[in-house]
């Protein structure tokens, strides 16, 4: 295994130091042999954690694949992904998660961690066989039926009682269905003029309202996806502040991207949650900076061309993130003043690892080399064409993004370097 | 002016020259043996059509025609698009066709704004989902400065499903840039969340309402929505909110009633009321809509304002 000398690089934005990668942890001693990096002006961050990455296999290999998906993540500066279970056939037992598990293994670009699904099929009647999904090689901790909410509360309760015998959690996609029927994009002021259905924030607040209540009842961990609305943080701070055990993620198009884009009437501006008003973007920005959510997941959602280049209506919600998410945060949060590197770190890295039940990434000595370096002076315009995954639509085309992975390392292996996939 | 897709697009002086053409068009027409002029010789027009809509695709087509356009009929019944193909493909395939404009009616709000990324030729909406109907707003501004003689303010009542109409949201748009005050009629749960800031007033009062207008639009309110709880029932619906002839006496003497058509009988308007050949202008909408298309094509199509 090369070892590997980082020259001048800052920890967290921090003094420059030397960081030293052998037999794939970060050491000290000599660095004889170690192949020199000139990393200086780069700042060095424990490897990213995505909550939230739609992978597409089995099923939509078309769209993406875990390998195209494991590389994408690697260019974003991710050494763990946990790949959502809608796929087809659904993860809903130990033998999809596994072959996930698996396909995450031989492509060995990232951490490929399955989430399971919550109820059988994503049907939302009966649990998923949740134990045997945690106790198979995939080891799953993280279940939930995104792209539909549990909506029985009967089933909800269940799901979060029965997960704390593997110290398991529910991660909710809080969405009340029947109030979001035919529902395009945010209900507000620009979908009233654009005549496209709307999804009212209430939808998503009336949902978690119930599920926070339902985890306190029963003193399970919940998660609750993709926050998107005001309201929904003022329920979130309501939660904590009685003690309940809810976290919150936060996608970067969601702190950055406002409904107004649907007048274009472009889908690749749709996306479920919807994009909401510029009044929610700054309070999920508050909510983020101040802990009341707790991490930034990508919900990379890749789709074919056919599947977008339609009518509004038509196309499939969601947007690729892997690849952006570091620059969209640092331009939401950072350049904002609101998180330092270090915050940046732990939304995108320490927070997400603990609620999905790793042990966070570090940079301290004697930790597995799992690391992105940043060059946080670089200036880039995201080309889809150039995009690791196999889908294109990204919302950020032709728009310019601060920072950018030079190097990505997964317990001491280069998975990207020079801002390049390795392989 | 390259397409004509939302009435919002529209500026006080564009507006007024289509209508105005669509005057001089008229005229140009009337006593005429032969409804032909040579104008569009030459060029095709091709109507899109992804919903059935009879009344609409005939008013185009005539239009089309009496401009001496080649018109092509294209609806999405038994051609490709019923076998799946996409939005894209169509237009794509209407392209290498030569067509030098498509006019679309979609039941996808949006729909002619992507047609209008994918084609070289003007697009002109007739109708996209629940969005807009430029046309018809054009020919109901027509049709009330033809009647009462100005737009500047008229009060103009729009009065029922506001939030599912692209006729109400073409109107607000169109009245507003030239200079009639509106105010939307309508049960509350048939208004869009955030109408409020709309370019017009709000009442959820039709009696109230009808003393103040110079003009009153019903529009078509389908009986299904009744199933989605929007209203009780159409009995209820009719009684608060359709226009009956104690109703219409609450009208100023020479206000007059409009309706898009198709009309429901009985439902949002009653058919003495419809019929009443001093205030209905129904009909005449209808062909002043032949008018105001042919305007528009012809200012679409590069013609200068007659």
């Amino acid at each position: 295994m090369t070892a590997f000398l980082l020259e001048g690089v800052a920890p967290y934005g921090d003094a420059p130091v030397d960081l030293l990668i052998r037999n794939g942890v970060l050491a000290t001693g000599s660095t004889r042999g170690a192949t020199v990096i000139d990393a200086a002006g780069l700042v060095a961050l424990p490897g990213l954690v995505d909550l939230h990455t739609h992978l597409r296999e089995p099923g939509r290999e078309d769209a993406e694949t875990v390998e195209t998906g494991s590389r994408a993540a690697a260019l974003g500066g991710y050494t763990v992904v946990h790949a959502m279970a809608n796929t087809e056939p659904v993860a809903d037992t130990a033998g999809v998660v596994e072959q996930v598990w698996r396909l995450g293994r031989e492509a060995g670009l990232v951490d490929v961690r399955p989430v399971g699904a919550v109820t059988a099929g994503l049907g939302g009647e009966r649990l998923a066989e949740l134990g045997a999904m945690a106790d198979s090689a995939a080891r799953v901790r993280v279940f939930s039926d995104d792209g539909k909410p549990v909506h029985d509360p009967q089933l909800m309760r269940r799901a979060l009682e029965y997960v704390k015998a593997f110290d398991g959690v529910v991660a909710q996609h809080a969405e009340e269905p029947r109030l979001t029927a035919g529902a395009q994009m945010n209900e507000g002021v620009v979908a009233a003029r654009l005549g496209l259905a709307g999804w009212p924030a209430a939808a998503e607040e009336a949902m978690i309202a119930r599920d926070v209540l339902l985890a306190a009842h029963v003193g399970s961990r919940l998660h609750v996806c993709h926050v998107s609305t005001a309201g929904s943080v003022e329920l979130l701070r309501w939660a904590k502040s009685k003690g309940t055990r809810v976290t919150a993620e936060v996608t970067p198009h969601h702190l950055l991207l406002t409904d107004e884009l649907a007048a274009t009437y472009d889908p690749v501006y749709k996306v479920n949650p919807p994009l909401r008003t510029a009044e929610d973007v700054a309070a999920l920005r508050a909510a983020l900076a101040d802990g009341t959510i707790d991490a930034v997941a990508t919900d990379h959602a890749p789709h074919a061309l056919e599947d977008k280049e339609t009518e509004w209506a038509a196309a499939r919600p969601g947007m690729l993130g892997l690849e952006t998410a570091l620059s969209v945060a640092v331009l939401a949060m950072r350049e904002t003043g609101l998180l330092d590197w270090r915050g940046l770190a732990e939304r995108m890295s320490t927070a997400p690892a603990r609620i999905g039940g790793l042990t966070p990434p570090s940079l301290a000595e004697g930790a597995p080399a799992s690391l992105t370096l940043v060059d946080p002076a670089a200036r880039w315009t995201p080309d889809p064409a150039a995009s690791a995954s196999r889908s294109r639509n990204t919302p950020y085309a032709g728009r310019e993004l601060p920072a950018r992975v030079v190097a990505t390392f997964l317990r001491g292996e280069p998975t990207v370097l020079d801002g390049k996939a390795v392989r | 002016m390259k397409h004509l897709l939302s009435a919002g697009d529209l500026s006080r002086d564009e507006a007024l020259t289509v209508l105005d053409t669509a005057e001089r068009l008229d005229e140009a027409l009337t006593g005429r043996e032969v409804k032909k002029l040579p104008t569009l010789r030459g060029r095709t027009v091709v109507n899109l059509f992804f919903e059935d809509s009879t009344r609409t695709r005939t008013s185009f087509e005539l239009a089309a025609k009496r401009l001496s356009a080649d018109v092509v009929n294209f609806s999405a019944k038994g051609s490709s698009v019923s076998k799946g193909e996409s939005l894209k493909d169509t237009a794509l395939t209407l392209e290498a066709m030569g067509s030098d404009a498509v006019v679309i009616r979609h039941p996808a709000s949006g729909a002619p704004h992507r047609l209008a990324g994918w084609v070289r030729g003007s697009v002109l909406n007739a109708g996209d989902g629940t969005h807009e109907h430029p046309t018809q707003a054009l020919l109901d501004a027509y049709t009330m400065r033809q009647r009462l003689g100005r737009l500047d303010g008229l009060r103009v009542a729009i009065v029922g499903d506001v939030l599912h109409s692209r006729v109400a949201r073409s109107n607000v748009l169109l009245l507003a840039t030239l200079g009639a005050d509106v105010t939307l009629v309508a049960p509350p749960t048939l208004l869009p969340v955030g109408v409020e800031v709309w370019p017009a007033a709000v009442s959820y009062d039709l009696d109230a309402s009808l003393p103040k207008a110079d003009v009153v639009m019903m529009l078509r309110v389908q009986r299904e929505r009744m199933g989605e709880a929007y209203f009780p029932s159409a009995r209820e619906y009719s009684r608060r909110y359709g226009l009956d002839r104690t109703r219409m006496a609450l009208l100023p003497d020479d206000a007059i009633v409009m309706h898009p058509g198709p009309m429901n009988r009985g439902m949002e308007i009653a058919a003495e009321v419809a019929d009443d050949p001093r205030r209905s202008t129904i009909v005449e909408q209808v062909s002043n809509g032949v008018s105001v298309r042919m305007a528009a094509l012809y200012l679409l199509l590069g013609g200068s304002p007659a």
